[in-house]
């Protein structure tokens, strides 16, 4: 397989390490959530860039236009931006009611005040 | 009527969830929620009724018929999974009156019903839908709704808990994502129906592998199995107790419901069994769980962190009873689905009669608590047998299969696991025995009373299944056998 031809594959892959990196590595909670929307984000490309056919437009019936991108793919990830959004949001909330609760949003500073009760 | 039955299934739980926010009076609401889950589990059992007569169920949605539109297509195994998760809210919203009441603040009672009826609406999608992407996104109402529920909890470690089952519940889910991604591009479709044809045929290349690893890991993710389970312990200790109660009961259940969706219906036993190393696999995690889990169950001092420890551990049980690539195996994990929600059920809904009373489920707290709560921990001990698996409780029934399972495949050490797992759930049981009827009662429990009727109520509803389901067992057994016999396509 042409390295060149499936680009678009690599760097789905190198958005998705990113993200699960960030996810694992960071103590910050923000952080984390940064993380888990790039892995998010990446699959978002993944799909659309699969339903890009080469030489087609976009799904428009037309005189003269033969070939079309498949348009399914952008449905169903327009379902799935929606989903990633409400996961961010409530994370986000959560962290919100987290920083209340203990003052703080580092995750070893969170161990070390749960520790001690 | 009948014919909407399926598509009712979800909808009604689904619409009266905002319905919820206009009464206000948590009283009210909580009558409305019971009604509308008592509706779901009458919706449940006709379909189960009609399955069992006709075969499956197909709904169109909107009259699109498939692989173009959505379909609900309910055979026996979605029909059996849809009563076990309405059963349990059921009995849940039974229970919730009193202890949600104690547990939540006035102003939020209503936001939990609200919250509860999405999650169920979501698990039942999960179950009746015939679409994979429909299916991720059922997934993720109940997981969202779950991650709020369980952040619902008094112990400023339960918004810790929720976010990391948030975390990790959000890659798994995405996973799932990417494997649906991966086989629309090898077939095209989305459809199950039309996938497990698809697929069959598909050449075996690299995708097909890589979009089974994703679907594989991404479900294991959600059911928590060893070693990725470390979301699930804190998860479950510091919910509200009601809600522990219904996810410990559920949520696993629909993973691995979708995990046997993808194994048998989407790309075949064969494929998984034989092209790729699954048995392996499931054996190895399936024992390093029960043997693993166990121990630290053993090693527990939260009540609520004994029995999470232990849904791990049965949870590998089911994997390992999968693993074994037999009818009698697949029996095992079908039966241990609905008597695991059984004994589950009853377990934690005992904690939280004890949590009603004494505020706390740590083991240190109940010493003496057998005389006083009689029925809350006679309710522990009978379950308790049932999750050890002694004969005349459910839980016999399933490591029985289990049992014969692993002889069908000549594998007696794989049989002396299991029994040496029964073992380790003895102990941990014991533990909790000893305390409460053998220890001296301490100053601080003397007033203490037996929990409220509304508590003991489904806590004894569910403990009774467990012996009566485990002595007049045609009703699992049979609709396990067929569902075995459905999903390894063997002629019944």
């Amino acid at each position: 397989m042409n390295i060149l031809e499936s680009f678009n594959y690599w760097i789905v892959m190198a958005l998705m390490m990113c993200g699960l990196y960030i996810m694992i590595a960071q103590g910050n909670l923000i952080k984390k959530i940064v993380g888990l929307t790039i892995f998010q984000t990446s699959v978002f490309i993944f799909y659309i860039s699969m339903a890009k056919v080469t030489g087609a437009t976009a799904p428009i019936i037309k005189e003269g236009l033969e070939l079309y991108s498949n348009p399914l793919p952008h449905v169903l990830i327009l379902t799935a931006i929606v989903v990633g959004i409400s996961t961010t949001a409530l994370a986000l909330a959560l962290v919100i009611r987290i920083r209340q609760a203990y003052g703080t949003i580092e995750e070893d500073e969170i161990r070390a005040k749960d520790r001690l009760e | 009527m009948n014919s909407q039955l399926p598509i009712l299934l979800v909808i009604v739980p689904l619409l009266a969830a905002p319905l919820c926010l206009f009464i206000k009076k948590p009283t009210l609401v909580w009558l409305f929620a019971s009604i509308v889950s008592v509706l779901a589990l009458l919706f449940s059992l006709i379909i189960l009724s009609q399955v069992w007569e006709t075969g499956e169920l197909v709904y169109s949605l909107g009259g699109w018929q498939a692989p173009i539109g959505i379909e609900y297509r309910i055979d026996l195994l979605n029909a059996y999974l849809s009563v076990i998760v309405a059963a349990l809210a059921c009995i849940c919203l039974l229970a919730a009156y009193k202890s949600i009441g104690e547990e939540i603040k006035k102003g939020k009672q209503t936001l939990f019903y609200v919250t509860f009826l999405l999650c169920l609406a979501g698990m039942l999608g999960v179950v009746v839908t015939g679409d994979v992407f429909n299916l991720f996104v059922f997934m993720e109402i109940a997981a969202l709704s779950s991650y709020v529920l369980i952040a619902m909890g008094k112990n400023r470690k339960a918004l810790i808990a929720s976010l990391t089952y948030l975390l990790v519940g959000t890659l798994g889910a995405t996973f799932i994502l990417i494997g649906i991604g991966l086989v629309y591009m090898l077939t095209g479709s989305l459809n199950m129906q039309d996938l497990s044809v698809l697929l069959l045929s598909a050449p075996q290349s690299n995708t097909l592998f890589t979009a089974f690893t994703f679907f594989f890991v991404g479900t294991c993710l959600k059911l928590a199995l060893f070693p990725l389970h470390w979301w699930l312990p804190n998860a479950y200790t510091y919910a509200p107790s009601i809600v522990s109660v219904f996810l410990a009961a559920t949520a696993t259940k629909i993973a691995i419901y979708i995990l046997l969706r993808v194994i048998f219906s989407l790309f075949g036993s064969e494929f998984s069994y034989h092209t790729l190393p699954l048995q392996n696999i499931l054996m190895t995690l399936g024992l390093a769980g029960i043997l693993v889990c166990s121990v630290i169950a053993i090693f527990q001092q939260d009540l609520k962190q004994i029995f999470a420890y232990s849904s791990v551990a049965q949870v590998a049980y089911m994997m390992l009873a999968l693993g074994m690539n037999n009818i009698s195996g697949l029996m095992a994990t079908l039966l241990h689905l609905f008597n695991h929600a059984l004994m589950k059920g009853a377990l934690f809904l005992a904690l939280a009669c004890i949590m009603y009373r004494l505020k706390s489920v740590q083991l240190s707290d109940i010493a003496g608590l057998g005389w006083q709560m009689p029925w809350t921990m006679a309710a522990i001990v009978i379950a308790g047998f049932s999750l050890i698996g002694l004969p005349l409780t459910v839980g016999f029934i399933s490591k029985w299969y289990m049992l014969l399972a692993s002889f069908e495949n000549a594998w007696q050490p794989i049989a002396l696991v299991i029994l040496f797992g029964s073992l380790l759930a003895a102990v941990y049981i014991w533990r909790i025995v000893e305390k409460a009827y053998f220890s001296p009662l301490t100053t601080n429990n003397q007033h203490i009373k037996e929990a409220p009727l509304a508590l003991l109520v489904p806590t004894w509803l569910l403990v009774l299944a467990n012996l009566y389901f485990g002595i007049d067992t045609r009703f699992s057994l049979s609709i396990s056998l067929h569902t075995a016999q459905m999903l390894l396509g063997v002629a019944p």
